[in-house]
């Protein structure tokens, strides 16, 4: 962003786009804030923290992010307005001011930004997992925990994004320092994921497909995190194409991906219909081959020098960026395959029943769709921890009434 | 066999799983050795550091990466439900014991990492430091830069919208292209006229934004005689593609009879590829929407060429 303005026009695009994140971070914030409000005010009876499904955890650790971040983004944006409009200077050298704040302003919640993407995603892996391996999610309370923990650091890592810019050496050791640690109760949860499928008896249905997907190419994203966060490399590759096929591996191939398993699996309880397994199998092949294809010649373009936000390139670039180019229109054919597989069954796929993939969880004791008011005055107690796969315990108090009452709907 | 362990531990399973972790471990260091090749030629006393440290990243990484890979197809193919199966596993719900390690271990790795990288970057510093920032002379601000206020080995970088412009003041130089004394330690100036420019040299491995208001003292010795591209690498407007300079690393002889031929160059207009597409786009029928308009060319004693086919 920069507070030039080409038009000279009073009203101009980046004036625009400055009011719509202003805007967009106020909702947020109240977004959040009702989040919050709600998984700390309205859980079910019974339904401590520690019995809390992980989803709920992960939105919960999101969207305090939101609260914490999003002000100085949505301050920062207000300030580059009143520079870029009523002539401040808070970020115009000749008046005092200084274009590092902008980044770091910029950076304090866009790179948190990042996790509140992907913990919900975390979410999903988690609550996914253990229906498709029928066994309970492994190291429940410290999977839990580790949301937390992420939010922390994810706090005080916002510099490893400016390490070239005017930021000073004790800085990039403290943030680099600070980047590794989120390595640690990440690391925690993908062990958890791989201590879930281990010995589990895995199906692998178009969800469980994209779960495995989205974790493969998740670490990946993690590998090449780390190698970012180490300043002499990242003084190297950042601003370049390197950079940009990290974080396409977390966005598009862990949290998209994650974002799919999720529609799949609760399309019956949203719809009542039953997603297609061929079409959603055809869809995951595409979407994995395509991502892969698409994102991981970018790394090879950074580490030869080629930078990020370019609209055209030296010939050395032409040949990883062809392939890139062939995975993106695969990656546009994969969506054919979806869009085809939602519309069709949501018109005429077969009937849903409550729990079609036999899983634990308050939404399963609910026809598909639910009604409107979901349990209505007849709110069940929960009794336990959320995964009990292979334990046979209940859920809830007089779980057999729920489910009698479900077979005789 | 007397010694044979006892039946819980089954010995085919230990030396299968001994196996893959070496073939895990070789692979990993071959990867790291692949990994250097992934990089443009070294050309600076900083790029055997940071390929050094990079190369130990990746073969880090593909035993991680590999390790987990493995497990997750272990899984998928030894641990899937037979058809028709709907029960349930054995349910395991954690291990504290587990937790402990894979808490600690990765702990300890990444802590590694970090100081090893520390190391790296100290070890740059040294070198020369990697930036001193002080504030923009009052003077400065005035739009010049009067070159006799500079230390003389000083080289003065000047980033626009969009050209990039080499001043050698001890010299009376000024130049479109970087020349540059092979193995000579050198400290640039960089300075930016209007929004934050990115100086990048990929083949030097170093990059440092040019921050408008700041002066900041930027050190490097190159090491390989070429010739070289310097990229604009943060994002400065429409024509920051086109923002690229080309670095000749040359003999000090030829250096030194460099600078002294340019001197009694006349000013003439530097290369700015901005400027012609800019002139360009404006005789299209739509030239689009309104730009910022390119600085002029620089008046420079040597352009140069940024067309020459360079070494990385």
């Amino acid at each position: 962003m920069s507070i030039q303005n080409p038009l000279g026009h009073f009203v101009n695009g980046q004036g625009l786009w400055l009011t719509a994140v202003a805007l967009s971070g106020v909702s947020s914030i109240m977004g959040a804030v009702n989040f919050v409000t709600t998984i700390l005010r309205m859980r079910a009876p019974g339904m401590g923290f520690f019995r809390m499904p992980i989803f709920c955890w992960t939105a919960l650790a999101a969207q305090s992010l939101q609260l914490i971040g999003l002000p100085a983004l949505t301050g920062g944006a207000v300030m580059l307005l009143m520079d870029l409009t009523f002539g401040t200077s808070f970020y115009e050298p000749e008046g005092g001011g200084d274009p590092v704040l902008y980044q770091h302003f910029f950076w304090f919640y866009s790179h948190p930004a990042v996790y509140v993407i992907i913990l919900p995603v975390f979410g999903i892996f988690s609550e996914l997992f253990p229906v498709y391996s029928r066994k309970p999610l492994f190291g429940y309370v410290y999977v839990a925990v580790a949301s937390f923990l992420i939010v922390g650091l994810g706090l005080v890592v916002w510099v490893h994004h400016i390490f070239p810019s005017g930021v000073a050496q004790w800085m990039r050791n403290f943030f680099m320092f600070s980047t590794m640690l989120i390595a640690v109760p990440t690391g925690v949860k993908v062990f958890a994921w791989l201590g879930t499928i281990w010995r589990g008896k895995l199906r692998l249905t178009t969800p469980m497909l994209f779960c495995l997907g989205g974790l493969f190419n998740f670490v990946f994203a993690g590998v090449t995190g780390i190698m970012l966060a180490t300043v002499p490399v990242d003084i190297h590759v950042s601003n370049t194409y390197f950079v940009v096929g990290h974080f396409h591996y977390v966005i598009y191939g862990a949290a998209v991906m994650g974002i799919f398993a999720a529609i799949y699996h609760w399309f019956p309880k949203f719809t009542g219909r039953m997603p297609y397994e061929g079409l959603g199998k055809v869809h995951f092949l595409l979407t994995f081959v395509g991502a892969n294809l698409n994102f991981l010649p970018m790394h090879p373009l950074g580490l030869m020098g080629m930078p990020r936000r370019v609209s055209s390139y030296d010939p050395e670039f032409a040949f990883w960026n062809v392939l890139a180019s062939l995975g993106a229109f695969l990656l546009g054919v994969s969506i054919i395959p979806y869009l085809l597989n939602m519309l069709s069954s949501w018109v005429r796929g077969e009937k849903a029943p409550a729990n079609p993939w036999n899983a634990i969880g308050l939404e399963w004791l609910l026809p598909s769709p639910p009604a409107e008011d979901n349990f209505g005055e007849n709110v069940p107690t929960v009794i336990a921890r959320p995964y009990g796969y292979g334990t046979g315990l209940p859920l809830v108090e007089n779980q057999q009434s729920y489910e009698q009452a479900l077979q005789e709907a | 066999m007397t010694n044979a362990p006892p039946s819980s531990v089954k010995l085919p399973a230990v030396v299968g799983l001994a196996l893959a972790v070496g073939a895990l471990i070789a692979l990993s260091w071959w990867m790291g050795q692949q990994a250097y090749h992934w990089l443009p030629v070294q050309a600076s006393t900083a790029a055997p550091l940071v390929d050094g440290l990079f190369s130990f990243e990746t073969a880090l990484g593909t035993f991680v990466f590999g390790g987990v890979s493995a497990v997750m197809l272990w899984v998928i193919v030894m641990h899937r439900a037979d058809k028709y199966d709907e029960s349930d596993a054995v349910p395991i719900e954690g291990n504290t014991k587990l937790e402990v390690i894979w808490t600690v271990i990765p702990l300890v790795i990444v802590m590694g990492i970090a100081v090893y990288a520390m190391r790296v970057g100290e070890t740059l510093g040294s070198v020369g430091p990697m930036e001193h920032i002080h504030l923009a002379q009052p003077a400065e601000d005035q739009g010049g830069y009067p070159g006799d206020r500079l230390p003389a080995e000083q080289i003065e970088v000047v980033a626009r919208q969009w050209s990039w412009e080499f001043r050698y003041p001890g010299a009376k130089v000024s130049s479109t292209e970087l020349h540059l004394a092979v193995d000579q330690p050198v400290t640039f100036r960089l300075v930016s006229e209007d929004v934050i420019h990115g100086f990048y040299i990929p083949a030097f491995r170093l990059k440092q934004d040019v921050i408008p208001g700041r002066a900041i003292n930027f050190n490097l010795t190159p090491t390989r005689e070429g010739r070289y591209r310097l990229r604009d690498s943060q994002f400065s407007g429409t024509w920051f593609a086109a923002n690229q300079a080309d670095v000749v690393v040359e003999s000090l002889d030829t250096y030194q009879q460099w600078l002294k031929q340019s001197a009694s160059q006349p000013l003439q207009a530097g290369i700015s590829d901005a400027v012609q597409q800019y002139e360009d786009r404006k005789k299209l029928k739509s030239p689009g929407w309104a730009t910022v308009v390119p600085a002029p060319p620089p008046q420079v004693n040597v352009p140069g060429s940024n067309t020459l086919p360079h070494d990385a």
